[in-house]
């Protein structure tokens, strides 16, 4: 099984990148070679992939990532200008604060990380499964959440959409 | 000049814009962590407006001419998109944790929780 | 489009910022960030040359920078941390 996935998704790739070989559809050679070389990719990754990986053949989920750029952009949107006006003012109040998250795997910890990396303020130094918390450095501290007991100031809506996308 | 030529325009100055906001920002912030702010989320949005340019200027030149080099040049800035949107805030995560691992520590720093946690940790 | 070439210009002229930021940069860590810094701007100028002189080749120079420069940030992290013994 983690076979497949690994070969599909090289596949997919290899049709990405040689579309426009033959008019604007594929030739005959390139999707034979892609079949070759997706099989020896899909070989040599099978044990790394892992059982797991089935999950992402499931069609709901390419749906809800799709639904979630749009949430992202704006977010980056946001970020970037927030960034601008600090850039231009120079009005920070940097710390790095510990957030009680309350996800169950990587794949969650994943998203979740490296979407508040690019969204408002924030920037992930650890992610801890262990304790399940984030170590968030945060550039502009609010009075009186140096100490956040909940992650709603911090994350926004993007803790229930990685609960979502990485079950 | 139509409408597709100030679309391509616009998306060229955001994308610049952004850019060179990113840099000017690993000047003026005043340690790595904050410099690291400006410059991944700065340059990895300026980029994507990068690429929505060229994506837009390449359909627009492939429903011209129909020539499907202009295709190939639309989905594989389309990758390069992806694997930068994957691998920047990675990286940011990596250095930052690299960074506070060698001893680096915020500047002005109001709280640091990741301090705290690995002091009490190792005694 | 000449607009292409310019911007491209543009970016360039930002990632010389960046560069100086890797000549003055106290510690370590900020030279890694000029570092990583540069590469995400020269893949936009590969991008937007790509565009400019209409070759497809440019882009795919930018995919395989992209990655590897990816890997070179997390070996450079990892040394940082002591990991590379």
């Amino acid at each position: 099984m983690p076979f497949i996935v690994a070969f599909l998704f090289a596949y997919i790739v290899w049709l990405l990148l040689t579309a426009g070989s033959n008019g604007l559809l594929w030739s005959t050679e390139e999707l034979v070679a892609g079949l070759i070389f997706a099989a020896i990719i899909g070989y040599a990754t099978k044990d790394i992939v892992g059982e797991n990986s089935t999950r992402f053949l499931n069609p709901v989920k390419w749906l809800g990532f799709i639904a979630y750029a749009p949430v992202l952009f704006w977010g980056m949107v946001k970020a970037n200008f927030d960034v601008a006006y600090r850039v231009i003012t120079g009005k920070i109040r940097p710390g790095i604060v510990r957030v009680p998250v309350d996800l169950e795997n990587d794949a969650q910890y994943t998203i979740l990380s490296n979407s508040i990396t690019l969204t408002p303020g924030t920037l992930t130094v650890e992610a801890d499964p262990e304790e399940k918390a984030l170590y968030v450095h945060w550039i502009n501290v609010p009075k009186g959440l140096e100490r956040p007991e909940s992650s709603e100031p911090v994350t926004g809506p993007f803790e229930k959409w990685a609960r979502r996308l990485g079950r | 000049m139509n409408y597709v030529e100030t679309l391509i325009y616009i998306f060229l100055g955001i994308s610049v814009a952004f850019n060179l906001l990113g840099s000017f920002a690993l000047l003026r912030f005043p340690d790595v962590y904050t410099r690291l702010h400006g410059a991944t989320k700065c340059t990895t949005f300026g980029t994507i407006f990068a690429v929505f340019a060229v994506v837009t200027h390449a359909l627009y030149q492939l429903h011209r001419t129909g020539d499907s080099k202009y295709l190939q040049m639309a989905l594989h800035s389309f990758i390069a998109l992806i694997a930068l949107l994957l691998t920047n805030p990675t990286g940011a995560h990596a250095i930052a944790k690299a960074a506070h691992l060698s001893g680096v520590k915020p500047v002005r720093a109001v709280v640091d929780a990741y301090e705290e946690k690995l002091g009490g940790g190792s005694e | 489009m000449m607009a292409f070439f310019y911007a491209m210009v543009l970016v360039g002229i930002a990632g010389l910022i960046s560069v100086l930021r890797l000549i003055l940069g106290p510690t370590v860590p900020d030279r890694v960030v000029g570092v990583d810094t540069l590469n995400t701007l020269v893949v936009a100028g590969m991008v937007l040359l790509g565009a400019a002189y209409d070759r497809t080749i440019y882009i795919d120079i930018a995919i395989v920078y992209a990655l590897l420069s990816y890997i070179g940030t997390l070996v450079i992290a990892k040394y940082l941390q002591g990991g590379l013994a």
